[in-house]
């Protein structure tokens, strides 16, 4: 066993019970602060992927931005753990169904055969180019068109959310 | 690389306790939160498989998750605040106009 | 050489349009009187141009197709909007214009104060556009559109004091006794089109196409069905029997729109378009038999009618029926240049007639203001004696009534006997023919007698008007007048391009001038004619006996009235009391309206009553609203799907998600 499994044994361990802190927390806070452990877990997860870009940004995005909004949101809208209100509903079924997935997608995982063909970015090459630079030359290139097309979405959803946050729905 | 499955398995049991999370929580907030991490342990399929296949693809597919993702948190959070200001709640039970 | 002539019926369009839209914001009566007449002049020195550019072409060269651009192609269907140049729709444009100018004029005056000026004369241009779409329209089908054109134009024209329900309904039933006949013409252009194409692969409705491949079509049979179709079409348009009635109805009108549409212009495209067609028409004898009895007959009834009727303006309706029934006559009996002949003299004094009316009914409608009288302006018996008062509407009023009385030197002798010649000489109907003539000679007979009738019940004899009303009898503006002293004279002098070949002879063979202008548009009927009928050879003793005979019928007309009317005013009405079921009889127009009430539109309205509250009630709404009330009782069980609540949506995403992946697995 070596140490990049001990490693991924551990984190992984951190993962899945930083996730299923998250479901469980009655109170919201301690929710999202779960997540965001979770989110540490999955850029490390990234790190050791040899994807250092995208670990960079999971937590500039995702831990630090959308949690930060989520945090946010929660303290604005001050809302506790309220104990003469239920927290959960169809607790059992709910774990059935989740399960049912697991074993599905556990299934799928078990019949399913990946290529062993290697692509052309191998570890080296991402060592010797970058792992930023190698990202950005597909991003602009090969996927120039939803890149632009996202940035309108974004547009649109600043638009909205102004909209959504200003107009009194009352 | 042997252990992509190991990643694919962790990324079934996070996706697996997201959706219970969606499906068993009432809090609206909260149900935003497992959807996050559902929409995580797909990303996480994501750079596995670009990793061990050697194509980017993958990690630009997660670029583009995370865009969404973000515009997704600031519409649906807005919502949830327009939400609170009319009924004093952020309960998912409570969204029930459409009911019949 | 024809490049302008897009702008004949463009003018009045253009007046149309600015009458139309902006008449309600210009208010001045000068200005929109003056926009709509200089509109309809403007085609008429358009037309001169025309005219004198057709004349100045050989005569074997004055048939012109002007296309403006292409309208319909679909298939084997082509029509175009495109003009027809020829030596009838040059004269039929000239009378258009020119008359229809004329009562523009007129009509400033004579509208003077009404309510609703501008909407008036914007009907005016639009019937105008739409007459000389009718008559230069060079394919059957952009003359369908000028015929339903005229039509709408009529209806609103006759419905003009719409706040009259008598001039609404009278509006209503031209309309739909004209919708019969437009059905009828509808079903002919099919008819032609199909069975052209259909046998001779001649897909067209152009009138020059057709008129060239007229000798493909078989005598008879089929062509005697479409014939018929086209001329139940003429029969609603021309106020024949059977659909005449709205005719004398759409008096209702002011009186310019009866002048100009139901006499001049409208009333005769019926006859236009018969002769327009005569190379078809000639091809079914039995159509030709059938059309020249309906003239004559129709000739002779509304004649009859025209001698008990009080009203000035009914007189003049019957009176205009029955000489519509001589140029139908005339059509029927294959003499069509005489029909058109007729149809021009006709526009002038007929014109000249319903103008001179209206001037009476106008000055008599002020008079009898004046004194707070409600006696009816158009009745008769409260005239008498205007003479005096206007001399010269009684000058132009008489010149016209002698001429459409028949007596040798004005315009209506020489039509009206070329007609009743070839009625008696004709090659078609043989025996028929002896009828035919005694037919149209009794009716001038009775024509002579209630034109004068009318004459001297309004212009003779003391003044019956209520006391005190004589003093505000006037003389019309010199807008009514100028009108009325034009079409008089055209009146007298209008006969004279068609003077009979018997008569030209002894003043030194003047030439037949209108036979020989309009010879290439008949050329094709007549050619046909001459190679199928026997022609019999008349002495020129029997058609001076004939002439003679006919102006004798009128002068003892003549007579007749002057007898009654002016020498024993009280006869008449002991006549009436001797003869009281005859009397009733003619003065209700020997019931005809009521029969078609009880024939027709009775038994219409029970099976219409039967199929709203039984067929579609019951059936097409217990359908409609069935098929809604399954929807709703299925949408009310179906709605239970939706819960409103978030986590069942989620729920069944989930399950969703699960059921396809589980299939792409164990599939």
């Amino acid at each position: 066993m070596d140490i990049s499994t001990i490693f991924f044994t551990i984190v992984s361990v951190v993962a899945v019970v930083s996730a299923l802190l998250v479901v469980t927390c009655k109170n919201p806070i301690n929710s999202a602060l779960s997540l965001i452990l979770t989110f540490f877990c999955l850029a490390t997860f990234y790190a050791m992927l040899e994807a250092p870009f995208m670990a960079a940004i999971q937590v500039i995005v995702y831990a630090g931005a959308i949690m930060v909004l989520i945090v946010f949101t929660i303290m604005l809208l001050n809302i506790r753990a309220d104990a003469n209100k239920k927290s959960f509903h169809n607790v059992p079924l709910g774990i059935v169904v989740g399960i049912i997935t697991l074993l599905t997608a556990g299934s799928f995982l078990a019949r399913g055969k990946v290529s062993d063909l290697p692509g052309q970015i191998t570890p080296n090459i991402i060592h010797q180019v970058g792992h930023t630079e190698l990202i950005g030359a597909v991003m602009f290139t090969e996927f120039i068109l939803p890149f632009e097309i996202t940035s309108i979405l974004l547009l649109a959803a600043i638009v909205g959310a102004v909209i959504l946050a200003k107009r009194n729905l009352s | 690389m042997d252990n992509l499955s190991n990643y694919l398995i962790l990324s079934a049991v996070l996706f697996s306790i997201g959706t219970i999370g969606v499906l068993v929580r009432r809090n609206i907030i909260v149900m935003f939160m497992c959807i996050e991490l559902m929409l995580n342990a797909v990303n996480l399929t994501f750079v596995a498989l670009s990793r061990h296949l050697g194509n980017l693809d993958g990690q630009v597919f997660v670029f583009f998750i995370m865009t969404v993702a973000a515009a997704e948190a600031a519409v649906g959070l807005a919502m949830f605040i327009a939400f609170f200001n009319n009924r004093e709640s952020i309960d998912a039970d409570d969204a029930s106009l459409m009911k019949w | 050489m024809f490049d302008n002539v897009w702008l004949i019926p463009l003018f009045p369009l253009i007046g149309f349009l600015i009458n139309g839209l902006l008449g309600k914001k210009i208010k001045n009566e000068t200005v929109i009187g003056g926009i709509a007449s200089l509109a309809v002049f403007g085609s008429f020195i358009v037309s001169c141009k025309t005219f004198l550019g057709l004349i100045s072409l050989p005569a074997d060269k004055r048939v012109v197709d002007v296309k403006i651009f292409s309208w319909i192609t679909a298939g084997n269907f082509n029509a175009d909007i495109a003009f027809l140049i020829d030596p009838l729709s040059c004269l039929m444009i000239l009378i258009v214009t020119g008359i229809g100018f004329l009562i523009h004029i007129y009509s400033i005056g004579y509208m003077h104060g009404e309510d609703g000026f501008y909407r008036f004369f914007a009907y005016l241009n639009l019937f105008i556009f739409s007459m000389l779409l009718l008559v230069l329209g060079n394919n059957l089908l952009l003359m369908f559109v000028g015929w339903e054109g005229v039509g709408l134009c009529s209806y609103l024209l006759i419905g003009y004091y719409f706040k009259k329900k008598s001039a609404g309904d009278a509006g209503k039933k031209a309309f739909v006794m004209n919708r019969v006949g437009d059905f009828g013409f509808l079903l002919g252009i099919f008819g032609l089109f199909w069975y052209l194409g259909q046998n001779h692969n001649v897909w067209t409705v152009q009138f020059t196409e057709l008129s060239n491949s007229a000798h493909l079509l078989p005598t008879g049979g089929i062509v005697t069905f479409i014939t018929l179709c086209f001329f139940l079409g003429a029969t609603g348009k021309s106020a024949q029997i059977p659909l005449y009635t709205w005719l004398p109805d759409a008096m209702e009108g002011p009186t310019p729109v009866s002048a100009l549409i139901h006499a001049a212009t409208m009333v005769t495209a019926g006859v236009y378009m018969i002769g327009r067609m005569s190379y078809i028409f000639v091809r079914a004898p039995e159509t030709m038999v059938v059309v020249a009895v309906v003239g004559a007959c129709t000739a002779l009834f509304a004649a009859t009618i025209g001698t008990a009727q009080n009203d000035i303006k009914r007189v003049l309706a019957y009176s205009t029926v029955s000489q519509l029934g001589y140029m139908v006559l005339a059509m029927g009996v294959g003499a069509f240049t005489a029909g058109v002949f007729h149809l021009m003299t006709h526009a002038f004094f007929k014109a000249c007639l319903f103008l001179g009316s209206g001037a009476v009914i106008h000055s008599m409608h002020g008079a009898l203001h004046h004194v707070h009288s409600h006696d009816d302006a158009q009745d008769m018996r409260n005239m008498g004696g205007l003479k005096k008062y206007m001399p010269l509407t009684f000058l132009t009023f008489l010149i016209a009534t002698i001429a459409i009385a028949g007596i040798p030197g004005f315009s209506g002798f020489f039509s009206k006997d070329e007609i009743l010649w070839q009625a008696f000489a004709n090659p078609l109907h043989g025996g028929l023919n002896t009828f035919l003539w005694a037919m149209g000679a009794v009716a001038a007979g009775l024509t002579a007698f209630y034109m004068f009738r009318l004459v001297f019940m309004t212009f003779f004899g003391e003044t019956r008007i209520k006391a005190g009303a004589e003093k505000y009898l006037h003389e019309s503006p010199m807008v009514i007048v100028i009108p009325l002293i034009v079409l008089a004279a055209l009146s007298i002098v209008g006969g004279y391009v068609g003077i009979p070949k018997l008569i030209g002879d002894v003043f030194g063979g003047i030439p037949n001038y209108l036979e020989h202008y309009l010879h290439p548009v008949f050329a094709n009927a007549n050619a046909y004619m001459a190679a199928h009928a026997h022609t019999a050879h008349h002495s020129h003793a029997l058609e001076w006996g004939l002439m003679g005979t006919s102006v004798v019928i009128a002068l003892i007309g003549i007579s007749i009235a002057a007898f009654l009317y002016l020498v024993n005013p009280t006869l008449p009405a002991k006549f009436t009391a001797t003869f009281p079921g005859l009397h009733r009889a003619v003065y209700n127009k020997w019931y005809i309206d009521e029969l078609y009430d009880f024939v027709i539109v009775n038994p219409c309205k029970t099976l219409g009553r039967f199929l709203w509250r039984g067929f579609d009630v019951v059936v097409i709404d217990g359908l409609v609203n069935g098929v809604a009330h399954v929807v709703m009782a299925f949408g009310g069980v179906v709605r239970y799907l939706q819960t409103g609540q978030v986590y069942s949506y989620a729920w069944t995403m989930a399950f969703g998600v699960v059921v396809i992946i589980g299939y792409y697995l164990f599939k």
